[in-house]
């Protein structure tokens, strides 16, 4: 996993609220065994026509989003399925970061084992980010793992909170397999004790 | 922790392996079921990391979302991508040891519905799986979520999941159902209360008279939308129909193991005095049958209601509202039952079992669905398919002009075959009416088996009530 320190990108506002992971990523692209190649139908049924032809007015679409690395959402981003298959599409696009009021909890989790961080503000600090995402290409953010803060070109700042550990493993880009398994004698102890207790598991 | 525990608290404190310093734990996981569309890329990892599955044995899979539901399927799969998924799964499972039902075997069907059935979910256990419908498990009062790729990739490896513990919000449904409402019903109209984002953060626990009535069946109905809630997981404390249900399945406990597990089983219900951090209730007897209107589950209201306006909302949901209005084709004001529908979908994890069947032949019993229309039960798994067949339900839904399907996720999200062409309208006793869920540009109406029965018959949404 790539890690996640700062970025400075240019943010696509989605207003929508309750844009769910059908809509990130549609279910005729989950199709695949591999992780990579899904940036190209990132939000398909809302970017291309029946016949594939480029809709001009969704937001990825228009000339000064197409390189855009942070999207500033409606309420309850990546509601519905569980498909890992949407932090992977996002990520191939080039989107590093999604800044909304709340998340869907399997969303937000599958973020952060690919190195994506999404940021949860305020309504008013995201009606506020969403205002400047609006202004097109020259309205870049950078967002700031560390410092844990979002600013915009306007120089609007806000913090934001993160889970340490979730921020430590986005920071150095850490396996998560890799730390639970350096725990493993303590998961061979639990497994021995509760074949005792539990013997029918 | 000491004090009072909920039923949610007492599950995780059993399964915690380890506790770092800002409180993420290592939590166990008992049981790791796991289907073709999510677990491919988490065998490769295991592959290039040269590991094993830890627990095979703890470790279930059967094909579900891309089989076809035609019964010539023993063919095989024609979409190319579709085959080879399901290939990578009998390959993973016969490579890497774990149990396994393939598209060939009787007790093939829903990955959420086989394993219950197989008894393989238990009270008490810890039940992932890379799917958000793992909430399905909660009915048996066991701690069960879905989980991303990864994640799968890591139970896998390690049969543990690092997880910080959820905040409980309980759910009551107080007083007894009214006739003709259902655990669809029940579990659409907490939505349609709390919104697709209220559970947010929270691990649901049901409970109140409505809910103790219920089958196991409605229990699962239940639990399977908690994710649509927004919450983690939902539970039910298990009680005498738990174990009723339980008893006798093939990877049940028997014998002494039987009492022993039971003992422990009866202590799992939440202590008088515990602490929810969120409380909804709601009067078993105001709950009607309902249907969605809308491209989100929490666009619920009763079938005796009229389409929305986005006037009739508040902040984003205006915009949102709008959208759904466009999408769906329907305009405000407009009475429900007078929607049209061209399509029935019964089945799903959520509405795929032997009651749900029972309870919509019950409608179609000597009835014939509306000229045009198109209908297909697809049972949710062999069992539940060979039981029908057993019970006379079978030939009810063939008489009546249903097509009589095997066993697996069809047209829930149309991963296979079966699919909404756009502009086409189902009545369907699934989970989500997201746009395009069902295929591009179709529209999804949620609502119960038996409520999807009458639509079949009427041609538009109709109140089932009138016809019972």
């Amino acid at each position: 996993m790539d890690k996640f320190t700062t970025l400075t990108g240019i943010a696509a506002p989605m207003p929508l609220v309750n844009i769910d992971t059908d809509m990130i990523i549609p279910k005729q692209f989950l199709k695949t065994i591999a992780r990579t190649g899904l940036g190209v139908n990132l939000f398909d049924e809302m970017r291309y026509t029946l016949d594939g032809a480029e809709i001009p007015g969704f937001v990825l679409n228009q000339p000064a989003y197409r390189k855009a690395e942070i999207i500033v959402a409606g309420d309850n981003f990546g509601c519905g399925s569980s498909r890992e298959h949407a932090p992977w599409a996002l990520l191939d696009f080039g989107i590093r970061c999604v800044i909304s009021t709340s998340f869907a909890d399997i969303f937000y989790n599958n973020c952060f084992k690919n190195g994506i961080l999404p940021v949860v503000l305020p309504p008013e600090a995201v009606a506020t980010l969403m205002a400047d995402a609006q202004k097109g290409a020259n309205a870049r953010m950078t967002v700031d793992l560390e410092a844990q803060t979002v600013t915009s070109a306007d120089g609007h700042s806000f913090a934001f909170e993160v889970d340490a550990f979730k921020k430590h493993c986005l920071l150095n880009g850490l396996d998560d397999i890799g730390l639970t398994l350096e725990k493993v004698r303590a998961i061979d102890t639990f497994e021995a004790q509760a074949a005792q207790a539990r013997p029918w598991v | 922790m000491t004090g009072p525990k909920t039923l949610y608290d007492k599950i995780w404190d059993a399964h915690v392996v380890s506790t770092s310093d800002d409180g993420t734990c290592l939590l166990y996981i008992d049981r790791h079921l796991v289907h073709e569309v999510t677990s491919p890329q988490a065998f490769e990892g295991l592959r290039l990391a040269g590991r094993k599955v830890r627990a095979p044995e703890k470790t279930i899979a059967v094909p579900d979302h891309n089989v076809p539901t035609t019964l010539d399927r023993e063919k095989g799969i024609e979409n190319e991508e579709s085959r080879i998924q399901v290939a990578a799964l009998d390959k993973n499972a016969r490579d890497f040891g774990v149990v396994y039902y393939p598209v060939s075997d009787v007790r093939q069907g829903i990955v959420h519905i086989v394993g219950p059935e197989q008894g393989w979910t238990l009270p008490g256990m810890t039940v992932v799986c890379g799917d958000s419908h793992t909430a399905t498990h909660g009915a048996f009062g066991a701690l069960a979520h879905g989980i991303g790729t990864s994640e799968v990739e890591h139970v896998l490896a390690t049969q543990t999941l690092i997880q910080k513990k959820s905040r409980n919000m309980k759910v009551e449904i107080t007083g007894h159902l009214r006739p003709g409402v259902t655990a669809k019903d029940i579990t659409l109209s907490v939505i349609g209360a709390t919104g697709t984002a209220g559970g947010t953060g929270y691990v649901i626990e049901y409970c109140g008279s409505a809910i103790r009535d219920l089958s196991m069946e409605g229990r699962m109905t239940v639990c399977n939308m908690a994710i649509e809630g927004g919450a983690r997981a939902g539970l039910i404390a298990p009680d005498e129909v738990t174990f009723a249900y339980v008893m006798g399945r093939p990877h049940a406990p028997k014998g002494a193991q039987w009492e022993a597990a039971l003992n422990w089983w009866k202590t799992l219900k939440t202590d008088g005095g515990a602490h929810f951090d969120k409380v909804v209730t709601l009067k078993g007897e105001d709950i009607a049958p309902v249907v969605t209107w809308g491209t989100s589950p929490e666009d619920v209201l009763p079938i005796t209601g009229t389409v929305p306006s986005p006037a009739d909302f508040t902040g984003g949901k205006v915009e949102a509202a709008q959208r759904s209005l466009d999408y769906m084709g329907l305009t405000p004001g407009m009475k429900l039952t007078d929607i049209a529908i061209d399509t029935v979908f019964i089945g799903s994890c959520t509405n795929g079992r032997i009651e749900d069947l029972r309870a919509a032949a019950a409608i179609l019993k000597g009835k014939k669905i509306k000229q045009g229309m198109r209908a297909m039960v697809v049972p949710g798994s062999g069992l539940v398919r060979a039981q029908a067949e057993e019970e006379g339900l079978a030939q009810i839904f063939i008489d009546a002009g249903f097509e009589w399907r095997l066993a697996g996720c069809s047209m829930c999200l149309a991963m296979n075959p079966d699919q909404l062409s756009p502009g086409e309208r189902c009545a369907a006793t699934s989970n989500r009416n997201f746009e395009g869920r069902q295929g591009r540009g179709g529209r999804t109406h949620l609502l119960s088996p038996a409520m999807a029965a009458a639509a079949a018959i009427t041609g538009h949404l109709t109140d089932v009530r009138e016809m019972m």
